[in-house]
């Protein structure tokens, strides 16, 4: 029996070792294909850094106009709280993946993953995964410097459990924004084109995520709405967090309905997969 | 004429197949663009239908047919790409739309027209990747990679990113790929299109080694008969969805061929006049010339020709296999455009 237990114990760590040799290859080989384009990238993530500079001029010329606060938020609390978003963001945009998804489907190269024992949508996240990791690396030094020159519009530095809940929620917002992107490009086995549903998606997220204003300063009964709605956690959560906006039983329950997000995006995800392909044509020869 | 298999040595076994599309038609113009935002007419398309056929392990199966015949469907629906209407099919005992693990670990599909390997980076990484993702073990991948590379005499070209490389070396790169996990059946859509002659020809060489060493069974989609003559044992001709012929190409050229190409060479350098009474002129250069007999007179025409004429050289050869085949593509689709009116159904 024992001898039983040992076997069975030893082939499924052999098969979790697999798994996660295989896992490896997958996302070095993403990340030196994300390497063969470093002009491009290397310009594409600094860029990304423009947009901070003229919200810091627009509040601040805002606020020169008016005195106190907007709806309890200072100059500063607004810069900072853009920032933190911005490190959010970082985690959880996913440029390209729902288009991506949706051109495989309408041009057929989605083949690939139906003919290998590949599983799409984990191969997908490493391969996203992957991309962060790049980006992250080329991304760190201006960050921190942007960091640097920005520090008199933090707060004090938040307690260590602040900055672990800070550092799960973007975990979580990354997960959040891969599956719900994959979702919506995983329409395309029925649309093929996902481009204007894309567009709202990213109208929304815009608004609800809390990536142009904070989400708080909203009137009665729309922060009941962005509260109903997962998009939050993509960039207004982790920066609510990180300056302490929420706290204590309520930063718990609001991790644990972000994990639930996840969830229900993973089960949308799979389901879509499984449907999707059964009324697949496989176009395009 | 109907095969007769054993079933118990049958990898691919395909009873009453079917596949349906529905299309949407769309009427010509601005306007009908608008209405089609309301109200879409469909069109029912059968691309296969009720396919029934057997393959035995280590056969080397053509499948010809004009565009459209359902050739590619065929073998999208053998590889689990896409479902059934109806019907059944066993690949080496699995379901293929089932799309399992075990299967997908044991056949392979190369398309000509699609590219499966990581487009920017040497070929090399991409059957790494392949390693771990069929599970290949180490000393097992490195001899076989070996190996299929210097078949191939692809070595040097192993760490050049996979766009820098020509259409035909990229071929031999996705056939390395495809055959890494030692597939027991392989799938080959068009796989030497838009290659010159001596890629074709490499190609060509490559599998029918390959296929005899490893007595791998392989269906085989061209439009290249040069492939078919090289590889194929037997030829499965499908048109408009169902199976119109399925033998050795003796029999196609035996059964479609109704003519011969008699080629005479006159010794007095000069054409006769009369030649044209013993067949059609293909081609005629004096003293040179070409004509097209029909197959039960070829004796008496040739006999006729060499008494009453100084001839230096004659040859007789059967039709191009292309004219066979497009000859039993037009025969095919008057039979069932036949059938189909009596029917009274869209053919």
């Amino acid at each position: 029996m024992s001898e039983f237990v040992y076997k069975k114990s030893r082939s499924s760590f052999a098969s979790l070792q697999n798994m996660l040799v295989t896992w490896w290859t997958i996302l070095r080989i993403c990340l030196e294909e994300r390497l063969v384009y470093r002009g491009d990238f290397a310009l594409g993530t600094l860029m990304r850094f423009l947009p901070i500079v003229t919200q810091i001029f627009l509040w601040g010329t805002i606020f020169e106009t008016i005195s106190g606060k907007i709806a309890g938020y200072s100059y500063h609390d607004f810069i900072a709280y853009y920032l933190l978003t911005m490190v959010a963001r970082a985690f959880s945009s996913m440029p390209g993946l729902a288009s991506g998804i949706a051109a495989e489907i309408r041009d057929g190269s989605v083949k690939k993953y139906l003919i290998q024992p590949i599983d799409m949508v984990g191969f997908l996240l490493l391969n996203r995964l992957a991309h962060k990791l790049v980006y992250y690396g080329i991304a760190i030094g201006p960050f921190a410097l942007i960091f640097f020159l920005c520090r008199n519009f933090f707060p004090s530095m938040p307690s260590s459990e602040t900055m672990i809940a800070f550092a799960i929620s973007l975990v979580l917002s990354f997960l959040l924004g891969f599956f719900l992107e994959a979702a919506i490009g995983l329409i395309g086995f029925w649309f093929l084109e996902v481009s204007s549903l894309l567009f709202i998606y990213m109208l929304f997220n815009f608004f609800f995520s809390g990536h142009m204003f904070p989400l708080d300063i909203l009137p009665y009964p729309w922060n009941y709405v962005f509260e109903a709605m997962p998009l939050q956690y993509l960039a207004y959560f982790p920066a609510a967090v990180w300056l302490g906006k929420i706290e204590g039983e309520s930063l718990l329950i609001a991790l644990w309905v972000e994990t639930a997000w996840v969830l229900f995006f993973i089960l949308v995800c799979r389901v879509a997969f499984h449907r999707g392909v059964k009324r697949y044509s496989g176009f395009g020869g | 004429m109907p095969v007769s298999y054993n079933r118990a040595m049958e990898t691919i076994q395909i009873e009453g197949l079917r596949k349906t599309y529905k299309i949407y038609q769309k009427q010509e113009g601005l306007r009908a663009s608008f209405k089609g935002l309301f109200r879409r007419k469909y069109r029912t398309v059968e691309a296969v239908r009720g396919i029934d056929l057997a393959v035995d392990q280590g056969e080397f199966v053509a499948f010809l047919g004009p565009n459209g015949a359902g050739k590619t469907t065929t073998l999208k629906l053998l590889s689990g790409v896409i479902s059934p209407t109806a019907g059944t099919a066993r690949v080496l005992g699995h379901v293929p739309w089932r799309r399992e693990n075990a299967y997908r670990r044991r056949f392979s599909l190369v398309m000509g027209q699609k590219n499966q390997l990581w487009w920017d980076l040497p070929a090399q990484e991409s059957f790494r990747l392949h390693q771990q993702i069929y599970r290949i073990e180490t000393q097992a991948f490195a001899a076989r990679r070996d190996e299929l590379v210097d078949l191939l005499e692809v070595r040097k070209l192993l760490g050049q990113p996979v766009r820098e490389l020509s259409l035909g070396e990229r071929m031999k790169m996705e056939l390395i790929a495809a055959l890494l996990h030692s597939p027991e059946v392989l799938f080959l859509d068009e796989p030497t299109i838009g290659l010159d002659v001596v890629a074709q020809h490499n190609i060509q060489n490559f599998l029918r080694y390959y296929q005899q060493l490893k007595k791998i069974t392989i269906l085989l989609t061209s439009h290249y008969m040069k492939d078919v003559v090289a590889l194929c044992n037997r030829v499965v001709i499908i048109a408009q969805g169902v199976i119109v012929h399925d033998g050795s190409l003796a029999e196609i050229i035996d059964r479609f061929s109704t003519h011969k190409v008699v080629t005479l060479l006159f010794a007095d350098h000069s054409l006769p006049s009369d030649i044209g009474r013993y067949g059609e002129i293909i081609e005629q250069q004096a003293p040179r010339v070409k004509i097209r007999v029909e197959k039960k007179t070829v004796t008496d025409s040739l006999a006729a020709i060499l008494q009453q004429h100084p001839v230096e050289d004659v040859s007789v050869e059967d039709p191009p296999l292309e004219q066979a085949i497009a000859e039993m593509f037009a025969i095919a689709h008057r039979d069932l455009e036949r059938e189909a009116m009596s029917s009274g159904q869209d053919p």
